[in-house]
């Protein structure tokens, strides 16, 4: 029956209810899965936030001035920790960001040829693939052995200025400082060099049609286009030194003790909740859960304003 | 203006030759330099620390390495068989967890999502997530995990350790399969759609076998970057000189390549040094292997 077939051809066919409900739990599953991100983070505030309230009730904001952290009399003040995340991310980013941004601009300017350039962005992105362990594991016996006669150079002939004022002897800030440096360098590098890709050539033709130099051109056109996107990639850089852990940990020494010396040993928020979280009891938990919450709203703010610059302030052509 | 135009042609045509003497010419070679020793200073260290690994990690390398339980202070030999066959486990286990919540997550994103508050707040938060400080997920999960002993009553356990990883993966496989998704040509979808496909058909059999390159580039490198992290399994995963056994592998304490590395690089002892070089080594070749390949994953499709 020809016409049968024909009429069954242009029958209007509802979608059977299993259909439907496998096509209907398939949104629900990845609405739900996607909102485990929120929770999760939500869910993070909330727990470091839950821990910290004794230390809070207890000590308020004296904890972020007094250096005393002495679990024998249980008394409890971060300042040494505080000092030690500021001045190890701030100093490292400060290396990090001419020699990132310096490298960046060399393997996107045309100095080299494509393949070499390709070869440095690939050691770079490798670089950031090691993981932290091992790099603290270098320092632990190479870097620090090689940098001592050095630093005790700067004990002995500047050792009156209070940041060198301590000897030399074994893990320290210093060594801390550069292992950062090396950790956040290919971030730095990876970020600047996707931003200034994205500078139109059509700027740089222009510059170079109205006889700028190379260099001029970069200092004065191409850098203030791509400063946006480099400017997020120093704050998310800086976010990162902040909360690494295990190189700083293994290298920094680990002292309680507040020294403004860069060449003794010191202490991080990270490498302190690494070091004494595990072991911990009392007011020391609930301190170190203070701690965490303090690293854990200023690394937030720093990404949030590094996503907002990355956002607002790029140049739209 | 006749004046103008003589003084330019009346120069000698040597005006127009490369002058390096110029100030903005030794400028500009300064700054050369500079830079490419920036670069140079800037690869320095990945090398360093490769011929350092490879130099001290793969002279100890031997079968037993691979076979033997690391020996006790002070004793000689043993290997590190626990802890890579650790990392595995507690890598698996973090991928099964991370590798189906992030997919999906993506699929929402590119797929359901529409411009608006909820779908914003995921992207911003999956971005936030991704910036925190890896040592507060560990403090996390031991929070919600160790200590209320929530999971059959164990403490530390590979299960611990492996929630904790994956809640560093998720934002890395998130954000891949979004993006991956998203480029994805919208015609495909249309055809299929049009040809009377249900949604879920369309995700499951048209856009994803599409975005499977890029999502498994991320996933790879997220997979890599969780092996050698450390920081959250030091107080979940914590560590044991015995091999994981049977169905207690998962809820009793876990030996790992990089919680190894850091405990026996503090450790006065020769031995216990020479195996964290070791274990370094089989770590960095593992997520360099797992780069590469995910490189070569792109490479391979982009022909």
């Amino acid at each position: 029956m020809p016409t049968g077939v024909q009429k069954e051809l242009y029958v209007l066919r509802r979608r059977p209810a299993y259909e439907k409900f496998v096509d209907s739990s398939f949104r629900t599953i990845a609405i739900s899965m996607a909102s485990m991100v929120a929770l999760i983070l939500v869910a993070i505030l909330i727990v470091v936030f839950w821990g910290s309230l004794e230390s809070m009730g207890r000590y308020g904001w004296k904890f972020l001035v007094t250096s005393n952290w002495n679990p024998v009399d249980d008394e409890y003040g971060v300042l040494t920790a505080i000092y030690g995340t500021a001045v190890t991310s701030l100093l490292s980013l400060l290396i990090a960001i001419p020699l990132g941004v310096g490298t960046a601009i060399f393997i996107t300017e045309s100095f080299i040829p494509t393949r070499a350039k390709n070869i440095i962005g690939l050691m770079i992105e490798l670089l950031a693939a090691i993981p932290s362990v091992v790099l603290g594991l270098w320092a632990i016996f190479v870097m620090e052995p090689f940098l001592r006669p050095l630093l005790s150079f700067l004990y002995i002939y500047f050792g009156w200025i209070p940041f060198f004022s301590t000897q030399p002897m074994g893990p320290g800030m210093t060594p801390a400082i550069l292992i950062l440096v090396v950790m956040i360098l290919p971030i730095i590098t990876a970020i600047s060099r996707d931003s200034l890709n994205q500078v139109p050539i059509s700027l740089r033709q222009a510059a170079y049609g109205v006889g700028a130099t190379r260099w001029s051109t970069i200092i004065n056109v191409i850098l203030p286009a791509a400063i946006s996107g480099i400017a997020g990639g120093v704050l998310l850089a800086l976010g990162r030194a902040m909360g690494e852990t295990m190189a700083v940990t293994m290298i920094i020494g680990n002292s309680n003790n507040f020294s403004w010396s860069l060449l003794g040993p010191g202490n991080t928020i990270a490498a302190m909740l690494a070091n004494q979280f595990g072991e911990a009891d009392g007011t020391q938990v609930s301190s170190l859960y203070y701690a965490a919450f303090i690293l854990m709203v200023i690394t937030l703010a720093v990404n949030i304003v590094s996503q907002w610059l990355v956002k607002r302030l790029s140049l739209k052509y | 203006m006749t004046g103008e135009a003589t003084s330019i042609s009346g120069d000698p045509p040597s005006n127009l030759y490369y002058k390096p003497g110029l100030r903005r010419n030794r400028t500009n070679r300064i700054f050369t330099l500079l830079s490419g020793l920036f670069s140079f200073v800037a690869i320095l260290p990945l090398i360093l620390v490769l011929t350092y690994v490879i130099f001290k990690g793969a002279t100890r390398l031997s079968i037993s390495l691979f076979t033997m339980l690391p020996p006790p202070p002070g004793l000689d030999g043993g290997g590190i068989g626990n802890a890579i066959l650790g990392t595995i486990i507690v890598t698996c286990i973090a991928g099964m967890i991370a590798i189906p919540v992030g997919v999906g997550g993506g699929i929402y994103l590119a797929e359901y999502a529409r411009e608006g508050a909820f779908s914003r707040f995921i992207r911003f938060g999956t971005n936030v997530l991704s910036g925190v400080p890896s040592i507060i997920t560990g403090v996390f999960v031991y929070d919600i995990i160790v200590s209320s002993r929530i999971i059959l009553g164990s403490s530390y356990s590979a299960i611990a350790g492996g929630v904790a990883l994956s809640i560093l993966m998720l934002p890395t496989v998130i954000k891949t399969t979004d993006e991956g998704l998203k480029l994805v040509p919208d015609n495909l979808r249309k055809g299929a759609l049009g040809v009377g496909a249900s949604k879920f058909v369309t995700i499951t059999h048209i856009t994803l076998p599409m975005a499977f390159t890029p999502i498994a580039t991320g996933v790879v490198l997220s997979v890599a970057r969780a092996a050698g992290e450390t920081a959250p399994l030091i107080f979940t995963a914590l560590f044991s000189y015995y091999w994981p056994s049977g169905s207690d592998a998962f809820f009793n304490p876990i030996a790992t390549l990089s919680v190894l590395i850091y405990n026996f690089s503090t450790q006065p002892y020769q031995v216990q040094n020479e195996l964290a070089w070791a274990a370094s080594f089989i770590l960095v070749v593992f997520i360099l292997a797992m780069n590469i390949l995910s490189r070569w994953i792109g490479h391979l499709t982009s022909k």
